[in-house]
């Protein structure tokens, strides 16, 4: 891409370096210490190499969760998000020439909404970890104590991130403990643990054990004044009772089971959805509908002071590039599976999870499920052997496991997370379980 | 050149009709726990066509870089390349579980391992985390690093600086890691004044956060002089890398003596930004620094690739994994095609377009401070609004009548009737002299007409005051407000 002459000659300019001459010569530099390009055709061959190295859940059986999964995603989903006018676009600033995207964001608004029974749904953030921290941050705004309950039972990512978001305010994060039996939430453990300085309760449903957690609801009753946040699986929710219809104030997930492949973890997408009473305490981006000049029905961005472009440092959060077209995925990925699908879906994961878990629990050494609660997609397996070993001695079989719970629930030592889908087929079972009981022996 | 947009009356995708043809069914009863069953699930049920259909309507009313031009000030929404897209979609990429043994993902831990090295390289920083998932995330990690340093000096530091034309995140970003932010004005140059900044220093700050070139596209020219006086205050001196397409190969953040730096792989280089997203904020520091950057970090030992968590400095996670990972690859992938001479032409051509579109717009608009300009200037509409009622937010309208998307207005706060104006390397001479023509035409247009636009549009000017008090944000509240549940 050469420089265009025409255009120095009309600025009456010999050497394009003139454009540069106000940065000081202490700070200039000749170059950068890279190689020199290259063309598209040995750009692609070299990065397509690189990657073959990733072993990936299309050439070996995965039964890896923990808030990623590898679903079924109909190819008209990327089809829709390939459409240039939607994958070039920026952040909808002028409204009039940008209608396919709001509307795209708002349709996704009211699928999340219509899913979790909230009214207020952001069009975004980036991903359930940092949800959580948004969330917990407007419980502090909602009512200003300090210290925020979570449950023992949750990833290690989640936690880490959580505690960064909540340093600005010096809020502190306090656990509650899951029942050794149920492995639902311990309800006296959180009874234990409430006092005046609780700014809010967070609960995962279902929860790091793939436990669809009954206690759940007994949260706002127990504890009316204290804001509730809810992390979803949003898959469960075609069959499960949405957290609106249970007195969550907050809700949070991830939205990657809805048509998001795993990439490596990234991008996927933030669910952030509240009461409509929080709505200005809230993070993120919000779509409404309105009308144009002619009265046309119309959408734009609204309570755009809640954001930092306006409000600044006083802004409720600092978010602004989200997971946009990853929403409009969403939305796509709902549209096409429509209330039938998304149950049958749903359906389909619980069957594959409970046969899984019952042909594990059939092998010698291993015991499945560790909890008597009910499983949604993964389950919690005490294995004969440490669970990274097994890990290893599975790929071998071309084999992708489970996950090591002991990061995330340090006395879990011996423990992994097993995950079924509906990609998940019988051959893939019955090379798990073959493996395993060569392995453990 | 004319344009007009699709004006379809696209029913929400809630109000279609059909039968649901999704090719996954099951009526298998499954135990859900007692009192937890789902009542009701109203989500539309309708053919694959049509949900096709409606989002390729929707598409046609909306613009990306690849409908025409989309010169907005420090978005940097240049061409994005194709094959960036179609590595970003292999199954080496997109079907690869983030939790899987680091042995099944050396491919990813390589590709990750280049990057950082590149990403130091074009900074002249140390060592680089990809975690950050926005540019916007950078910048908090970027805090919580220099307030994880202050707190090890045991010198607690409370305070940070800006200056009054940073972009809204930076004071936002500061404020969420719990600092208390001081804003300074700009210097009658548009830069940074230095005896502001000089008052406002003190053993308080614990960084400073600066944009070079600034959102006026202006270099900071002393900022040698201002970061002897950061360091020599005993603060950080903090990089925001939203501008940093002005300046690739010709001055590095590293070498201005910046401690802390972001990239913006969604400006800069070139992933498409997706109507908002995704993007992604990878952040260098300088190797003090480095043992307080998130975990995992990437390690190579004999040639193969592990995670590492066992660093206790590091201020934990900032976002689950490894960042967003295909933006990543997006990326990475254009610098290997860009280079070390390709990227210095970026820059160098970012600046010669933003300098000539500049000359051919200039003085219709009105010229705020120094002429000369890196990849974006600033004009103001402050005449046009005075002498003929044409404020920024028309000329913005008017342009889309012309296929144009509109520059950044009102932004930065300091100029009246802002338009910011980043025109990328992307575009050419006549691409820039029909963008100038339509700017002049504007200018010299008949009021009423302008004030009238857009017309060309999906739909006429939107009525945010509207949306604003009814704040109907889904289909269950709007439902509710037209009786219809």
């Amino acid at each position: 891409m050469p420089l265009d002459r025409r255009m120095l000659d009309e600025l009456g300019i010999g050497d394009v370096e003139e454009l540069f001459s106000d940065i000081p010569g202490e700070v200039r530099i000749e170059g950068i210490p890279l190689l020199k390009g290259k063309g598209e055709m040995d750009v692609v061959r070299q990065v397509k190499r690189m990657l073959s190295d990733n072993l990936t859940a299309e050439d070996a059986p995965c039964f890896l969760g923990g808030g990623y999964y590898h679903h079924f995603i109909p190819a008209a989903v990327n089809t829709i998000i390939s459409r240039s006018e939607l994958l070039t676009s920026y952040t909808p600033y002028q409204a009039e020439i940008s209608q396919g995207m709001l509307q795209s964001l708002f349709e996704y608004q009211s699928y999340i909404a219509e899913l979790t029974a909230m009214d207020a749904v952001n069009s975004s953030n980036y991903d359930w970890s940092t949800a959580l921290g948004e969330a917990a941050t407007m419980c502090h705004r909602i009512l200003p104590k300090k210290t925020f309950l979570v449950p023992e039972a949750m990833s290690w990512d989640k936690g880490s991130v959580l505690r960064n978001y909540v340093s600005g305010a010096e809020m502190n994060v306090v656990e509650y403990s899951y029942d050794p039996f149920t492995g639902e939430l311990d309800l006296d453990s959180i009874r234990e643990k409430m006092n005046d300085e609780v700014c809010g309760i967070y609960a995962e449903v279902p929860n790091l054990f793939g436990i669809i957690d009954s206690q759940a609801p007994q949260l706002k009753q127990e504890f009316p004044n204290v804001p509730l946040v809810i992390g979803v699986n949003p898959l469960s929710l075609s069959l499960v009772k949405p957290p609106g219809e249970y007195g969550a104030d907050i809700v949070i997930g991830e939205g990657q089971p809805l048509g998001l492949p795993m990439n490596v973890g990234g991008p996927s997408l933030g669910i952030f959805a509240c009461r409509m009473e929080h709505v200005r305490k809230m993070p993120g981006r919000l779509i409404g509908m309105t009308r144009d000049q002619d009265g046309r029905r119309a959408f734009c961005m609204t309570l755009q002071t809640r954001e930092q472009h306006i409000r600044r440092s006083k802004a409720t959060s600092n978010i602004c590039t989200n997971e946009a077209l990853l929403a409009v995925a969403v939305s796509a990925y709902l549209g096409m599976t429509g209330s039938q699908g998304l149950r049958s879906i749903a359906r389909i994961n619980m069957k594959r999870t409970a046969e899984l878990m019952e042909r594990v629990d059939a092998l010698e050494g291993f015991d499945a499920p560790l909890f008597s609660g009910v499983h949604f997609n993964e389950f919690v397996v005490k294995t004969p052997i440490r669970p990274e070993k097994l890990n290893k001695l599975l790929l071998r079989h071309g084999i992708i496991g489970g996950l090591p719970l002991q990061r995330h629930v340090p006395r879990l030592t011996e423990h992994m997370l097993l995950t079924a889908t509906e990609m998940t087929s019988d051959e893939d079972m019955d090379r798990l379980v073959n493996a395993l009981r060569e392995v453990a022996q | 050149m004319s344009y007009r947009q699709a004006r379809y009356d696209e029913p929400l995708i809630f109000e279609l009709k059909g039968e649901n043809d999704f090719c996954l069914v099951s009526a298998d009863e499954v135990k859900i726990p007692e009192g937890m069953e789902r009542q009701g699930l109203c989500l539309p049920d309708i053919p694959e066509m049509d949900v096709v259909r409606h989002y390729v309507n929707l598409s046609q009313m909306n613009f990306g870089v690849d409908n025409g031009m989309y010169p907005l000030g420090s978005c940097t929404m240049k061409y994005n390349p194709k094959y960036a897209d179609l590595l970003a979609s292999l199954p080496t990429v997109a079907s690869v579980h983030p939790c899987q043994d680091e042995d099944s993902l050396q491919g990813a831990l390589r590709l990750m391992r280049e990057l950082e090295k590149a990403l130091c390289a074009i900074s002249y920083m140390d060592a680089v985390t990809l975690q950050p998932a926005a540019g916007a995330q950078g910048e908090f990690t970027g805090m919580l690093i220099a307030k994880a340093y202050h707190l090890d000096k045991e010198v607690p530091r409370t305070e940070v600086i800006v200056p009054d034309s940073a972009h809204g995140t930076n004071p936002a970003s500061a404020a969420m890691a719990g600092f208390t932010v001081i804003e300074i004005p700009s210097g009658p140059d548009g830069c940074v004044d230095l005896e502001a900044l000089s008052a406002a220093l003190s053993e308080r700050t614990a960084a400073v956060m600066v944009t070079n070139p600034n959102t006026l596209g202006l270099f900071e020219k002393d900022i040698t002089r201002l970061a002897e006086m950061v360091h020599a205050a005993g603060a950080l001196l903090y990089y925001d890398g939203a501008n940093l397409n002005a300046i690739m190969g010709m001055t590095a953040p590293g070498l201005m003596d910046f401690d802390i730096v972001h990239f913006n792989l969604h400006k800069t280089f070139a992933t498409p930004h997706g109507g908002g997203g995704p993007g992604a904020g990878p952040v260098g520091v300088k190797e003090f620094l480095e043992p307080y950057l998130p975990v995992p970090r990437i390690v190579s030992e004999e040639g193969k690739y592990r995670l590492d968590y066992e660093r206790t400095d590091s201020i934990g996670k900032i976002r689950s994994m490894f960042g967003n990972f295909a933006v990543l690859v997006r990326a990475y992938a254009y610098i290997v095609a860009q280079g070390s001479d390709g990227l210095k032409e970026v820059s160098q051509k970012a600046v010669l377009n933003s300098n000539y579109l500049k000359s051919k717009v200039v003085p219709a608009y009105e010229m705020p401070f120094a002429q000369l300009r890196k990849h974006e200037f600033v004009v103001s509409a402050k005449k046009l609004a005075k002498e003929k009622g044409i404020h920024a937010t028309d000329v913005a309208k008017a342009l889309l009548d012309r296929g144009f998307m509109s520059p950044t207005i009102y932004f930065p706060s300091l100029v009246e009737e802002a338009l910011m104006i980043e025109p990328t390397e992307s575009e050419s001479k006549e691409t820039l002299d029909r963008y100038a023509q339509a700017l002049l035409d504007i200018a010299n247009g008949d009021p009423a007409e302008v004030k009238a636009s857009p017309k060309s549009t999906s739909i006429s000017r939107v009525d945010e005051v509207y949306a604003a008090k009814e704040l109907i944000l889904s289909w269950r509240i709007y439902q509710r407000k037209a009786g219809l549940k």
